[in-house]
């Protein structure tokens, strides 16, 4: 039998997903129907709904159910989990790309003068390994708002692999392409712009996936924290709620828009990947 | 006497001691002058500051001791008027072969409009026969000699005064080698171009160049002999090898690399300005006439040749 590599790998995920889930619904106790409990059982309390990790068929069915209404909006612990992701986005994607107009620059800055390298290393070095949700009370105290603290905390997670790579790719570009800029008479400007951001693009684009990567961890912390809406807040509610359905399909739902943020990144470092 | 289009005078470079020790002088009082159209090549053994006097002389080096003046200007910095074709690296690999030349002659031509600056671009990727479709192409998808075919066409289209060729052809066979030799000596016929060239070759040397400079090995290097190459242009490959004055020059270049490069090495020199040793073959009298200085008139090269 000759199959693509590719064909033979998509089959053996599907066998192991059945396998993994044929594990998980084999292993999660049947809640008993009523009529099939002795009167002692019923007395005992043997009839009310036990709180178990839900079978896969359960946490298909309410994916069903929540996918085919995402947007629904039933009050403020109620609403559908298209909303509740498309506040997460909001807040990363603000916080980020604040990040990004900051950072970029800025790590353009560091990349071109060793005299600002070595001036703002120390900052770096202190503020990089600072657990974003260590910010939080502060951001708390001076912001005065929830909503802008999460985006803050984002923002100061997701600053420092873009601020880092940028400037690492910049203070990397070939000498001999700078030379190239120097020769054609090229201002300061015209070379940044024809030489060293194309020649740090592949740099740049990594950090920034990699800071998109991170926001989306540290969001969903960050509203559990702050509460009221987004993905890691319903994940809290349902908690609190004891509806581990809920719980395992947005801990999925999580992943999945994790991963198609990663793709999106990953496309553009492809386009401004060159070969040397 | 008048001053050559290109003089260097009294060039040095030292690069200070790590600490303490002594420093480290790669050449001194280099002093030469080049003459407005003239294709002068260059040969050392590595290490003798070839690519530094070319560095120095595109301005992207500064020398440690004297000055290059160029038109009667001093040169500093880079400038539009020395193009540099590095050995590799010369283009930018994110551009296609167009894009690569076209931001040259944008940056050369700064009121001309988009559609001047393309058809002189493709003018001169026609003449090294990158058309077609191939000059769409980013470097990295053309050949190592299409890509130094960009690279020189890019160099002449920015017309510049002073050309500036740092083993252009180094990193590739010698069949490709050889026929980028020939479009250079074409597309230079065509044109007044003043070049200066770094090779390793022999044959390269003699081919193109109407003098050769000869460099001693480092550490105080310096330029030893200027060899003129008196041979009628234009030169065929195949032809110029029967020519009665080549291997005279072939085995001249040969035996300065082999041993006197090295025996004429080391510290020397009363600082007093010394001019590289004229050798001329052939009809202007025979192995190493001693000492004429190189500022006397030469025969005008032969151009034409289409």
């Amino acid at each position: 039998m000759v199959t693509s590599l590719n064909a033979r790998a998509v089959l053996l995920s599907v066998v192991i997903l059945a396998v993994l889930l044929g594990f998980w619904e084999a292993a999660t106790p049947k809640q008993q129907l009523a009529a099939e409990l002795t009167e002692y059982e019923l007395l005992m309390g043997g009839g009310e709904a036990k709180a178990a990790v839900p079978p896969p068929s359960a946490v298909f069915a309410k994916a069903w159910e929540e996918l085919s209404d995402p947007f629904y909006d039933a009050g403020p612990n109620d609403k559908g989990i298209g909303i509740q992701i498309g506040y997460s986005l909001y807040r990363v994607l603000t916080g980020y790309f604040l990040a990004a107009a900051i950072a970029i620059p800025a790590g353009f800055l560091i990349g071109m003068s060793p005299l600002m390298y070595r001036a703002l290393d120390p900052f770096i070095q202190i503020l990089r390994p600072i657990s974003p949700l260590a910010w939080m009370p502060l951001a708390l105290f001076v912001i005065q708002d929830s909503q802008a603290s999460a985006i803050f905390v984002i923002f100061i997670c997701s600053i420092w692999p873009m601020l880092i790579n940028t400037a690492f790719g910049v203070a990397g570009v070939r000498k001999d392409w700078v030379n190239v800029a120097r020769t054609h008479e090229l201002g300061s400007l015209k070379t940044a712009w024809i030489v060293i951001l194309p020649a740090a693009a592949p740099t740049i684009l990594t950090g920034m996936r990699i800071s998109i990567g991170i926001a989306w961890l540290v969001i969903v912390a960050a509203e559990m924290l702050v509460g009221g809406t987004g993905i890691g807040y319903y994940v809290w509610n349902e908690w609190n709620n004891l509806d581990l359905t809920s719980v395992i399909f947005s801990i999925l739902m999580i992943g999945l828009v994790g991963m198609l943020l990663d793709t999106a990144f990953a496309y553009c470092a492809r386009l401004v990947q060159y070969q040397e | 006497m008048p001053t050559p289009f290109l003089s260097l005078q009294g060039l040095s470079k030292r690069f200070p001691a790590p600490k303490g020790g002594e420093a480290l002088t790669v050449f001194e009082n280099v002093n030469l002058g080049i003459e407005k159209g003239e294709f002068v090549c260059i040969i050392g053994h590595s290490g003798c500051g070839k690519s530094t006097i070319l560095n120095i002389l595109a301005g992207l080096d500064e020398p440690t001791d004297g000055a290059v003046i160029m038109n009667g200007k001093e040169v500093s910095g880079p400038s539009l008027d020395r193009g540099v074709v590095f050995q590799n690296y010369s283009l930018l690999p994110w551009l296609s072969a167009l894009k690569n030349v076209t931001f040259a002659v944008q940056a050369r031509h700064r009121s001309w409009s988009k559609k001047q600056v393309l058809e002189h671009s493709q003018k001169y990727l026609d003449l090294v026969g990158l058309n077609g479709g191939a000059e769409l192409r980013k470097p990295s998808q053309l050949s190592g000699g299409m890509r130094q075919r960009v690279s020189i066409a890019r160099a002449f289209a920015i017309q510049p005064q002073l050309l500036l060729l740092d083993e252009p052809f180094g990193a590739l066979d010698a069949l490709t080698r050889g026929s980028i030799q020939d479009e250079l000596i074409r597309v230079w016929s065509g044109s007044d171009q003043t070049v200066f060239m770094i090779t390793h070759d022999v044959d390269e040397a003699i081919l193109l160049a109407d003098r050769i400079l000869l460099m001693t090995n480092g550490p105080y290097a310096k330029v030893a002999e200027s060899v003129e190459v008196g041979i009628d242009r234009p030169r065929a490959r195949a032809e110029i090898i029967h020519h009665p004055d080549y291997y005279d020059i072939r085995n001249h270049l040969v035996e300065f690399l082999a041993k006197r490069s090295r025996e004429l090495a080391g510290k020397y020199g009363d600082g007093s300005l010394t001019q590289p040793k004229t050798v001329r073959f052939g009809a202007n009298g025979d192995i190493a006439a001693p000492a004429k200085d190189i500022t006397t008139p030469r025969p005008r090269l032969v151009k034409g040749a289409e």
